[in-house]
């Protein structure tokens, strides 16, 4: 008999997480006692922010006219032409102020910190994009910054490391463990535990203890409720497939989270294969390479070895290189809603270039991962499909490793 | 009566505060670890906890990390981890021990495998720092009904109102943590502590014991006055990870022994 599917046993898959913080057996509240309390707090006022019209009023008039929201959903015709198949569409996140997706995020968790009364904000960042987006809406705002940093990120990130400086923020290189966003994250929980009372933690992904994953997640369903009016608008429908790519998973679900429930639209989510997806660990594709486990406060899958130690991942982009993922994701993985791959660091960095050439959009390398699997699916597929790629970031920051990458001076 | 509920019990008798001491197992290297940790109890310790080394202790600081980091350089498991407490309760059968640890290399694996390993070793309590009372299910029960302790550690964030469900389903003692923060970081004056203690102990026939900042003799002794036991870590890890023989760091956990059982 075949394995009923996820529709015959759900209603919804957009009800998520339960009052524990779970996506079934994902996501919870692995914190310590000191943190607890203020986790509490944060679920709370959340959950009042949720419903308060004069939240979402400010945080509309903010995305509008600070962040230039609606970004546009914008047909790419050379690069249709050249795939040969489905009808692929942009969705232009890049367009935003700060260059990514992430402000989406940062402005909603700002401006309830700023309810809270917290007038100190820390970030963990790994290619920098939201430490950027942090330090932009503090200095909008006029609170103090603190942004943690692997020291190995802070070398191969240098401009991001500079902006960040620019708009007022501190930029604390995080030496500890092996120095990369890991470790930027287990310091700014160590941070939090010591200033727990005048200090707002702004996680930049779909993960942490409870609320973070869903709070995450609901500010950045923008895109995806964006989307959906516009695919209406353009094709009077809504789209086949939607792809994005994940490191800890935020843009991917604020695109995929609006239409988990249309069962008819297919979803792909693309992890990053580094050099491959094998024994060999090279890669940050926790979902097809690692196993469940609990690190920063939920339980979601990790790449972890036997004894349950967590490892280093790898990819190109430092942006996706995370040995986690987001719990919602790994719920999602289990029950089979949405489809995960991944593309290891050389695809990504053929995609590049096609972004490059065929549409005059010069992409940041994690949405590449994203490019480089619609550059292998778009001409399997007729062309009245519509597919739409999260174009979440813009590649000014990855330029350096790109020449690096091809062996070219700059 | 399990070992430390009666080693409590016996301090009790005697009027003193317990010497609570931690290192990390396998911490230069197993052979030197298991060593200093023999020499503990001879040394005044009165309950040990061994940390089990994890690649990502966020609430840990400098000292205790670099521990963790020795520790797994030197191929330290938690079989290992485990097999040390055996070889440990071959010559000791009184001295507590606890595991103290973070969530993942346990449930890696597996929450019943590593229960029962832990009891057939001789370990009598754990402490999981990464698990607060909303996660009971997770391992406290589990680890209740396999008879093992559960030792909860409980903050000066933790209010009134939550300290029924941190103080529920705990026993052998409660592990206040005596300042927001990592471990290692400054210690808190015992003045500061003493309200904070008194509030627990109203709530609890529980021992409550204090930890995190307490670096010197002088620092144990004056918590020792105002609490239960006396918690030290970061500072006899340091003293390892600086390369002081096995001899040094028992000499240095002798001084503070006597500072904390001066009172």
């Amino acid at each position: 008999m075949e394995r009923p599917m996820p529709e015959d046993t759900l209603n919804t898959f957009r009800a998520g997480p339960d009052e524990r913080g779970r996506f079934g057996d994902f996501g919870g509240r692995f914190v310590s006692e000191t943190l607890m309390p203020l986790i509490l707090e944060l679920e709370g006022e959340y959950e009042k922010a949720k419903t308060d019209t004069d939240f979402w009023a400010e945080m509309e008039h903010m995305w509008k006219h600070y962040v230039g929201r609606p970004s546009p959903l914008y047909f790419a015709e050379r690069l249709t032409d050249e795939l040969g198949g489905a009808k692929i569409y942009f969705k232009r996140d890049e367009l935003n102020h700060t260059g990514a997706h992430k402000i989406n995020n940062v402005l909603g968790q700002i401006l309830l910190a700023r309810r809270m009364g917290k007038k100190r904000i820390i970030a963990e960042t790994g290619a920098g994009q939201h430490g950027v987006a942090t330090a932009t809406v503090c200095a909008r705002y006029g609170l103090d910054c603190v942004v943690f940093m692997g020291e190995t990120d802070v070398e191969r990130q240098k401009p991001n490391v500079f902006r960040m400086k620019l708009l007022g923020a501190q930029v604390v290189p995080v030496t500890s463990g092996r120095a990369t966003l890991k470790d930027a994250m287990n310091e700014a929980l160590r941070d939090w535990v010591t200033n727990v009372r005048d200090t707002f933690y702004c996680i930049g992904t779909v993960a942490g203890p409870h609320p973070y994953p869903a709070m995450v997640r609901d500010f950045q369903s923008i895109i995806g409720r964006e989307t959906r009016a516009q695919m209406m608008e353009a094709e009077g429908r809504l789209p086949d497939s939607l792809v994005a790519c994940i490191g800890g998973g935020s843009n991917a679900m604020g695109l995929f989270h609006p239409f988990l429930d249309d069962r008819e639209v297919r979803i792909i989510g693309v992890e990053a294969g580094g050099h491959g997806v094998d024994e060999r660990m090279e890669h940050a594709a926790s979902l097809t390479g690692g196993r469940p486990g609990v690190l920063h406060g939920n339980r979601t899958y990790l790449l972890q070895d036997d004894d349950g130690q967590i490892l280093e991942g790898h990819s190109i982009s430092a942006g996706l290189d995370y040995p986690g993922i987001g719990p919602e994701h790994s719920w999602l993985h289990e029950m089979g809603r949405v489809e995960y791959v991944s593309v290891t660091d050389k695809e990504a960095l053929e995609a590049f270039g096609l972004s490059c050439r065929t549409e005059g959009i010069i992409p940041a390398l994690e949405p590449c991962h994203a490019l480089a699997h619609v550059a292998k699916l778009a001409p399997t597929l007729p062309a009245d499909h519509l597919l739409v790629m999260n174009m979440c970031g813009r590649g000014d920051k990855d330029i350096f490793t790109v020449a690096e990458a091809l062996g070219a001076e700059m | 009566m399990s070992r430390i509920d009666a080693r409590f019990a016996s301090l009790k008798a005697d009027g003193r505060a317990a010497f609570v001491t931690f290192v990390t197992a396998g911490d230069p290297d197993y052979d030197t670890s298991l060593e200093i940790l023999r020499g503990l109890p001879g040394a005044g310790v009165d309950v040990i906890e061994i940390g089990m080394p994890f690649t990502d202790p966020m609430a840990d600081g400098p000292s205790i990390q670099l521990a963790g980091q020795r520790a797994l350089a030197a191929g330290q498991t938690m079989e290992k981890t485990l097999a040390m407490v055996r070889a440990f309760r071959q010559s000791d059968d009184e001295t507590p021990i606890i595991l103290m640890g973070y969530y993942n290399p346990i449930y890696s694996m597996g929450v019943h495998p590593f229960l029962a390993a832990t009891k057939e070793a001789g370990a009598d309590g754990l402490i999981v720092v990464d698990l607060p009372p909303e996660e009971d299910d997770e391992l406290c029960i589990p680890a209740n009904a396999a008879g093992l302790h559960f030792i909860r550690l409980a903050t000066p964030t933790t209010d009134e109102k939550r300290l029924p469900a941190v103080l529920a389903n705990t026993s052998g003692f409660v592990y206040y943590v005596s300042i927001t923060g990592i471990t290692g970081a400054a210690a808190a004056h015992a003045d500061a502590v003493a309200p904070d203690v008194a509030r627990i102990k109203a709530a609890t026939d529980l021992p409550v014991c204090v930890g995190f900042g307490i670096k010197t003799p002088e620092n144990a002794a004056a918590i020792a006055g105002i609490a239960d036991g006396v918690v030290v870590g970061s500072a006899i890890v340091d003293r390892i990870g600086r390369g002081d023989s096995p001899t040094e760091v028992l000499g240095f956990v002798k001084s503070l022994a006597q500072g904390a059982h001066s009172v």
